[in-house]
């Protein structure tokens, strides 16, 4: 089953153990600047908006690319870049429409969330349930049954 | 690892940066963070200094868990000489500033000497820069933040300021980070001021390692998942600190108009429920809950105040979401001035971290100032006119502003109770320790806390030691001392590795041994990291003893002391200090006038 990251930012306290978990398991370290998954906090921290790459079916980063180092991972459907091929030119970059893709200073490529093959650590992290992995087709699904539950408890009354 | 090994040293006399390395002698004798700048500051420095001159050093300080995937992994340390104390001062924040100077690379800042003019350390990894903060100086914390954000295009930066309190030297300024978060207590933001440092700037880019990666991760998410299970934590999460404020007023233990009464009337307008009812139109003062970095607990409260109350309804720059009230913010703002107004103390809470003030300190002076008012002994010719009565809301809100902004009678009141009690002549009035204000805690009706208040060695101070399991049980002075000599030993250890203390709901020492073991260099067992604790309190005492305090100043006010409580659990008791402190003096190995022994010194190596 494809699956997705689902992100629910009423939820999210903004403590960044998700750019804590990302960055330790690309890097093997902690260190937030490199993760792909960033938080944002806005109006003094009363929201927070945890935000990476949503993995576009037709991807503009894959593309872009003029020398197909971006390709399709058909197990979990992330779109990866292949650091070998990859020439830092940083055009899928501009292409990406939400800036989900950065230049990696020290390796001079670029980075982008790869859906950790299949076992997303920045959801395995979150503490609160801001960031689920759940089945690609039915992304809505809990937020469609507490509606339905607020439903339930108006017309009961 | 899990230390940068890296130290900064910025001479703001000569306007140079350098980089050291870490004394890992010193790393491995005092962990990190409070313990381990203790000693800088020790070693850097005469304890006899005054707080406010050159000599005086300012150190911002991580531990070595600091930046990692340990929960509750945000927390750094200021370590200085107090000036509303004249001791040793150790003030911890949250937030996120901590770990991104620890990304950067560094375990300390130390800041030493003057400044000529106003500046700011701009420090982007090895980028280290003093530059000119005219333009911001007499700003507040929150223009501050945003002028270096505009000014270094760079919205990431993460920021530690002073307001205008620091600048003047407001006895109680703290110094704010990421706008909501303080190093609060004992006026570390005044020795800022003194430095003519306005502010720190930095981005990290570097990241922290750790030991042994796959264990120390097994060890994080062990200790997650106890935090996650246990109740105190849940209860921290769904309702606040301010939960305190209905167990302190069921139990009597609640300070009330300078300590005259021990509970509340209006706490049922001011404790966690007020905070999240909806209104007719809508409104709720609680927003959400927040965390700050590493966080699993996210005790934090953003909140709003009604935009139609009278302190701001004509002040739009107000109408916006910020740090809501924690409970020493609600007690020392509510029952200890009388108010039950939940938006005025909202708002006053926003004024503190606006202009970088810790609020018990000022709520303390504020509550001696208004005896003196009732009394008579200052009069509105003193106070530009406003009544300082008991309870009054808008004498909250429009002096924490003038002590914000050093205006009129602010500046008396930004001298500290201590201070200004003895300028009127009252010195009884003063309700702390070592010139520093009481947390929301009666010691009549908690003994223990009273025995730790007198002996806190940064003033009166509610968290260096924890006895409340004690002193619920029993409201006698009996078998307090090796209970708050043994809980401050192990205090003074979770403040020296960079988590929070509130994981103490759910960790003991075992927890902490596993991620410190998995982190750090060397072998770690319960009783290293125990007597590193107890080496640290005693360290702390020594730069005391230097400084010039004495075993007179482990004291309490005659108003807890010969006053009975008038209500609650405890009620005709006094606080048996007396009886406490010859005791704990034996517990710790000190002499009868409460100096360190040669044996205990020598045991620990000091």
């Amino acid at each position: 089953m494809e699956k997705s990251l689902v992100i629910d930012p009423a939820k999210c306290t903004s403590c960044l153990q998700c750019e804590l978990a990302c960055s330790f398991e690309h890097e093997g370290v902690f260190n937030p600047a490199r993760s792909r998954i960033w938080v944002f906090e806005l109006e003094h921290g009363a929201r927070a908006i945890p935000f990476t790459c949503t993995q576009c079916a037709e991807a503009w980063c894959m593309r872009a690319c003029p020398v197909e180092a971006i390709t399709v991972n058909h197990t979990t459907g992330a779109k990866e870049v292949d650091a070998d091929l990859c020439v830092g030119c940083k055009v899928c970059a501009i292409a990406c429409p939400f800036g989900a893709i950065n230049y990696d200073v020290e390796r001079h490529v670029v980075a982008k969330c790869d859906l950790c093959g299949g076992d997303p650590q920045c959801a395995a992290a979150c503490p609160t349930g801001a960031i689920t992995w759940v089945d690609a087709g039915q992304t809505g699904y809990e937020r469609m049954r507490a509606w339905a539950v607020g439903t339930d408890a108006a017309l009961s009354h | 690892m899990g230390w940068q090994r890296k130290i900064l040293r910025v001479n703001l006399t000569e306007g140079r940066c350098t980089v050291e390395p870490l004394n890992m002698d010193w790393a491995f004798a005092y962990l990190g963070e409070r313990g381990l700048a203790s000693k800088y500051l020790m070693e850097g420095m005469d304890p006899k200094a005054d707080p406010m001159g050159p000599e005086n050093l300012l150190i911002f300080v991580t531990g070595p868990l600091t930046g990692t995937m340990a929960s509750t992994s945000g927390r750094y340390a200021v370590v200085t000489k107090g000036p509303l104390t004249g001791a040793i001062a150790c003030s911890n924040s949250g937030g996120k500033f901590g770990a991104e100077f620890k990304f950067a690379g560094y375990d300390l800042l130390i800041f030493e000497g003057r400044a000529a003019n106003p500046v700011y350390l701009h420090l982007v990894d090895d980028q280290a820069e003093l530059l000119p903060a005219d333009e911001i100086w007499g700003s507040s914390v929150w223009d501050t933040d945003a002028w270096l954000k505009s000014r270094h295009q760079d919205s990431r930066l993460k920021i530690a300021a002073i307001g205008v309190a620091g600048e003047r030297g407001v006895r109680y300024a703290c110094i704010v980070n990421d706008l909501h978060r303080a190093a609060g207590r004992s006026g570390v933001g005044a020795v800022m001021g003194s430095k003519n440092l306005k502010a720190i700037a930095v981005r990290g880019t570097r990241g922290v390692g750790v030991k042994d990666p796959k264990r120390f991760m097994q060890a994080t998410r062990d200790a997650k998942a106890a935090l996650r299970d246990n109740r105190g934590r849940q209860e921290m999460t769904k309702l606040g600190t301010n939960a305190m404020i209905d167990a302190m007023q069921e139990f009597g233990g609640l300070p009330t108009r300078n300590f005259h009464a021990v509970q509340f009337e209006g706490v049922e307008k001011i404790n966690p429920r007020a905070m999240m009812r909806t209104h007719v139109d809508g409104h709720r003062n609680l927003v959400t809950n927040k965390a700050c970095f590493g966080c699993t607990i996210a005790c934090g409260r953003i909140a709003h105040v009604d935009p139609h109350h009278f302190t701001i309804v004509n002040h739009k720059e107000y109408w916006h979401a910020s740090g809501g009230l924690e409970y020493e913010t609600a007690y020392a703002f509510g029952p200890l001035v009388g108010v039950d107004d939940i938006d005025a103390l909202t708002f006053a809470g926003y004024l503190m971290n606006e202009h970088g003030m810790d609020p018990i300190s000022f709520g303390g002076t504020l509550a001696a100032a208004m005896e003196l008012y009732e009394m008579g002994v200052i009069t509105d010719a003193d106070t530009d006119g406003v009544a300082l009565r008991f309870g009054n809301a808008e004498a909250l809100t429009v002096m924490a502003e003038r002590t914000g902004k050093f205006e009129g009678f602010g500046q008396i009141l930004g001298l500290g109770s201590k201070r200004m009690c003895e300028k009127y002549g009252h010195p009884e009035l003063f309700m702390g320790v070592k010139g520093q204000e009481f947390a929301g805690y009666d010691s009549r009706a908690l003994q223990g806390m009273g025995l730790g208040y007198a002996t806190s060695n940064r003033g009166a101070c509610h968290l260096k030691h924890d006895t409340f399991a004690e002193d619920m049980e029993d409201q006698s002075g009996n078998g307090k001392a090796v209970p708050c000599k043994e809980s401050q030993d192990r205090t003074a250890m979770v403040d020296s590795t960079g988590v929070c203390l509130f994981t103490t709901s759910a960790w003991g020492v075992d927890e902490f041994r596993a991620q410190i073991d998995a982190a750090c260099e060397g072998e770690w067992t319960n009783e290293r990291l125990l007597e590193i604790g107890e080496r640290i309190w005693n360290l702390e005492r020594q730069f005391n003893l230097a400084a010039g305090l004495t075993a007179a100043d482990d004291t309490l006010p005659k108003r807890l002391l010969e006053v009975p409580a008038p209500g609650g659990v405890a009620a005709g008791k006094v606080c048996e200090l007396d009886k406490m402190l010859n005791e704990y003096y034996q517990v710790r190995g000190w002499t009868d006038d409460g100096r360190p022994s040669n044996e205990t010194l020598a045991r620990l190596g000091l």
